[in-house]
């Protein structure tokens, strides 16, 4: 075989190895996704948006876990995300002049990025629960709160990075203040980077479960008062699909399957925007 | 100008605030954590870390079984997500006709934001029974037999365990690491790769000579990234894993990590010790993840210190 | 763009701040917490009690290690546990335990042309078998007790359940009385260090492997193999009697159980005697605080149970659970009346 032959041949198998690879990819996608339209689908009706969680061999729905999931994600994130923007913005723009603690600050973030949900329920369980003697849908923002805040640290410094140096020089010379620069310079070009990265982590808090056991509990009834027990629909989702009885394993499905497609809907809303920037800066 | 200098102050004020405020959750964290693993610290010491014993019953616990079954399954997650990533950034960036780059990035970043119980729920009641039908038995029989890695695919075909589990890991984890693979090599100069190219260099020749140097130092980090994913990951290693406290070296069977041990008995622990071990496990699991994380830090600075110009 | 979304922002927090406080001042809810077992039959009591008192009683299934937990750090009002906890424990912790229904623990096979009911086993052959001891379903042990099953030369893949559970305190319970040694090599707790065998993740886990898996044998609660289909064994009781897993045999146990005889209620229905009784069932305990910091809280929580003794019975076995008998009822609240105090250490008028 001549030099010749051999490198393309090299190369050809290189690149269908990276056509597996991303057919690999793919086919998980479909396969979960498809597992849960099927167990799901027929399960979504009316019924899931309108009532709330039966006992078993009764009809009801999911209301009260849609609306405790929403009150809890959204409340986490109106706590959590302007902490994560300032906390990404100091690391970002004036992270050099103390490049040490900076150092050591984003080390501590990557730490809490991986750190088991569970353990940051336990967290929240000691810090509210056991203070204020019972459970509360407090407790559960606080622990998501606690998994949002490094998600959004990490994403909002790494676009902050991104934006160049020379724009806010530029701003500077001018006579701008540096906060000043930061505010209509440095967010305004980096903003749909910033909010993008806030939607992937409402997205990453929207599906936690263990986090929420042992602080928001769940609720069989309607409930919107943060400080009582508050359903969720990743844990009802968990106590269903783990129970014997088919109207509530199909329930169950049924939850997957939206809370799944709210995260899925949320990220391409986020990657839509993020697009939409990069053609409009 | 002066209320400009004192608006700046409050504003580099309150982002430093906001800042101060991780490093005081983790310190919160740890403390809560310390507090409630008193007891076990003080009646095993530094036995815990090396005793693979976790018997509830008569109250003596040792970490060693899930210190290793994180560590194993996070491995097998790496193994395989790392080429098939660095495949699906390769796809992404070289190969793919440019309208559908876009929808197909989608699609696997996608994968990521599936939650972990949906994972779990899929692996259990897909995953490992296709598994043990379709390819255990398969493995066992022909690579079973083996010298040296033969020992790792023996077991019997029950579809979860071990391997199972960093399986499942790696497919979620895989959106990570590609991810920041694609972007890190679509910051490669164009300029470098078409005078490759202009030389007559194939694809594969640029990848693996000009991209992936170029490069090294982000797709490093985007490993270390999926890494810190895989070992903190809960729910569903939990489904899958089998939770078996027995050091074995066969991936087929089951085993245990540390957080789906945590999942698995923290609601269900009874008395202060079988707690507050517990508890001490969520601790152990916080330093390993300091460690990784701090050691890719490390090799990182090392790394783009003596590569000049490459992104970050 | 900027405005609106951030207009948007600030609306969406002034309307969830506004429903927040708007919704403080509810009627005080009850929040129990405790044993996976109970939870699916206190969501229908709950259900309908709420419908006819309007009443919210919330249960939550937390693993009973944690429903002990909760109630002694006090942060729910009771706490449910399949197991008893001892004479110190509830002192220690100034709890009060009294048990509220009972249920049964099945054994299940994966065994080709093996029909439910078919297959014979004892206690200590199934500890044999969950110690590894007993290794091929075609064991002269086993073909011993059955004669006319076909049983194949196959290796038996013990299950068991990977979390901690009730259910697996009553397997183990069961075994340690059947076995001695199983009680000392292993003995008996809501998780224990197994010999052999793979876990499964919750009841349905154990259900799902023992499906999949050729040649398995686990446990689950009654309700999961009745709703799996699957194939059950009969087990020889105290009495000598092979008996099948219905709700006449776990009835038979209860009704043999002597509840006013048992301190603090500490009995579990393993081994029960009784020709028709099935051997392997157990209970769930309610814990509360003895000493009652709001009475009319604790009022509502024993009116509830009342009613769940007595209105709820029906509701219970349609779910597969087995009602504690009358009898005990009338013990169980002489021991409320008697054993829960206000604070100043007066009686608790209970008001039934």
């Amino acid at each position: 075989m001549t030099r010749q032959r051999k490198r393309a041949l090299i190369n050809f198998i290189c690149l269908a190895l990276a056509c597996v690879a991303m057919a690999f990819g793919l086919f998980f996608l479909g396969a979960i996704l498809w597992t849960l339209v099927k167990n799901g689908w027929p399960a979504l009706s009316a019924q899931v948006f309108s009532q709330m969680t039966p006992p078993p061999g009764e009809s009801g729905g999911l209301l009260n876990a849609i609306m405790g999931s929403v009150i809890i994600t959204g409340v986490a994130t109106v706590i959590g995300t302007p902490l994560g923007i300032l906390a990404g913005t100091y690391l970002a723009e004036y992270g050099d002049r103390a490049h040490r603690v900076a150092g050591v600050i984003r080390l501590i973030n990557d730490v809490l990025l991986s750190a088991p949900s569970v353990v940051i329920g336990f967290f929240a369980y000691a810090l509210i629960v056991a203070r204020t003697g019972h459970f509360s849908g407090w407790a559960g923002v606080v622990a998501l709160a606690v998994i949002l805040v490094p998600v959004v640290v990490s994403s909002t410094e790494n676009m902050l990075k991104m934006v160049p140096n020379q724009l806010r020089e530029a701003a500077a010379a001018l006579g701008a203040s540096k906060s000043r620069v930061i505010a209509s310079i440095t967010y305004r070009s980096a903003k749909t980077g910033i909010l993008t990265g806030v939607l992937l982590a409402i997205a990453r808090i929207s599906g936690e479960t263990a986090p929420l056991l042992f602080t928001s509990l769940n609720n069989q009834f309607w409930n919107t008062n943060l400080s009582k027990p508050m359903a969720s629909l990743p844990i009802v989702i968990f106590q269903f699909a783990m129970s014997p009885y088919d109207d509530w394993q199909h329930l169950a499905w049924a939850g997957a399957l939206l809370i799944t497609l709210s995260v899925l809907v949320i990220n391409i809303t986020a990657r839509g925007l993020a697009k939409y920037s990069a053609r409009n800066i | 100008m002066r209320p400009g200098v004192l608006l700046d102050a409050m504003f580099e004020r309150a982002a430093w605030l906001a800042a101060w405020v991780v490093p005081i959750t983790l310190v919160a964290i740890l403390f809560v954590l310390w507090m409630g693993c008193r007891l076990s610290l003080q009646h095993f010491g530094a036995g815990f870390l090396t005793s693979a014993t976790w018997d509830p019953v008569a109250q003596n616990f040792g970490a060693l079984v899930p210190i290793y079954g994180t560590l194993v399954t996070s491995a097998i997650a790496l193994i395989i997500a790392v080429p098939v990533s660095f495949g699906i950034a390769l796809f992404l960036t070289e190969l793919a006709p440019g309208f559908l780059r876009g929808p197909l990035g989608v699609a696997i970043d996608l994968l990521a934001a599936i939650p972990s119980i949906i994972f779990g729920m899929w692996g259990l009641f897909i995953f490992a029974p296709y598994f043990a039908a379709h390819f255990e038995p398969w493995l066992i029989a022909h690579v079973g037999s083996w010298p040296v890695i033969g020992g790792w695919f023996q077991g019997a075909p029950i579809g979860i365990g071990v391997f199972t589990a960093g399986f499942i890991l790696a497919i979620m984890i895989i959106p990570f690491i590609s991810a920041v693979m694609r972007d890190v090599f679509a910051l490669v100069p164009p300029m470098m790769k078409e005078s490759a190219y202009g030389m007559g260099a194939t694809t594969w020749e640029v990848t693996s000579r000009i991209v992936l140097p170029q490069s090294r130092s982000g797709v490093i980090g985007g490993i270390f990234l999926g890494l810190g994913r895989a070992l903190g990951e809960t729910m569903a290693v939990t489904f899958v894993i089998g939770n078996a406290h027995e050091l074995t070296h066969a991936l087929f069977m089951p085993g245990a990590t540390i957080s789906s041990t945590l999942a698995n008995e923290f609601t269900e622990a009874v008395g202060p010790m079988y707690t507050s071990s517990l508890i001490e496990l969520g601790l152990i699991l916080f330093v390993i993840t300091f460690i990784v994380l701090g050691g890719a830090r490390w090799i990182l600075r090392r790394i783009t210190s003596r590569t000049v110009g490459a992104p970050i | 763009m900027k405005n609106n979304t951030r207009s948007a922002v600030v609306t969406l927090s002034i309307s969830v701040l506004a429903m927040i406080v708007s919704l403080k001042g509810r009627a005080t809810t009850i929040t129990g917490a405790g044993s996976t077992f109970v939870y699916p039959v206190l969501a229908k009591w709950a259900a309908t009690y709420q419908k006819i008192t309007g009443d919210q009683i919330n249960y939550q299934s937390i693993g009973s290690g944690g429903g002990i937990h909760q109630i002694e750090s006090k942060t729910v009002d009771f706490g449910a546990s399949d197991m008893p906890l001892e004479h110190a424990d509830l002192v220690k912790n100034n709890l009060v335990q009294f048990p509220i229904i009972s249920g049964a623990t099945v054994p299940v096979v994966h065994l080709a042309g093996v029909k439910p009911g078919q297959l014979k086993l004892t206690g200590s052959l199934l500890a044999e078998m969950y110690l590894g001891k007993i290794t091929k379903w075609n064991d002269p042990q086993i073909a011993k007790l059955n004669r006319g099953v076909k049983l194949p030369n196959q290796a038996i893949m013990v299950v068991h359940r990977a979390d901690g559970s009730g259910t697996t305190f009553i397997w183990t319970d069961y075994l340690s009385k059947e076995s001695a040694d199983w009680k000392t090599r292993v003995g008996e707790g809501t998780a224990v260090n197994w010999p052999v065998g793979v876990g499964g993740k919750g009841n349905e886990g154990v259900a799902s492997y023992v499906k999949q898996i050729d040649g398995s044998i686990g446990y689950v609660e009654y309700a999961y193999a009745q709703q799996n289909k699957m194939i059950y064994a009969q087990v020889k009781n105290r009495a000598g009697k092979f008996v099948e897993p219905t709700m006449k045999s776990f009835r038979a146990a209860a009704a043999g159980a002597e509840w006013g005889k048992a301190k603090d209620y500490h009995l579990i229905l393993t081994d029960a005697p009784g020709r028709a009784s099935w051997p392997i069932a157990g209970s769930t305990f309610i814990l509360m605080q003895k000493t009652q910091a709001n009475p009319a809280q604790t009022r509502e929580v024993l009116h509830f149970l009342h009613w769940a003794y007595t209105s709820g019975v029906g509701a219970a076995e349609k779910l597969d659970y087995v009602p504690i008998p009358k009898k005990a009822v009338g013990e169980i609240v002489h021991t409320w009346q008697t054993a829960l105090k206000m604070q100043n250490g007066a009686p608790l008028e209970i008001g039934l």
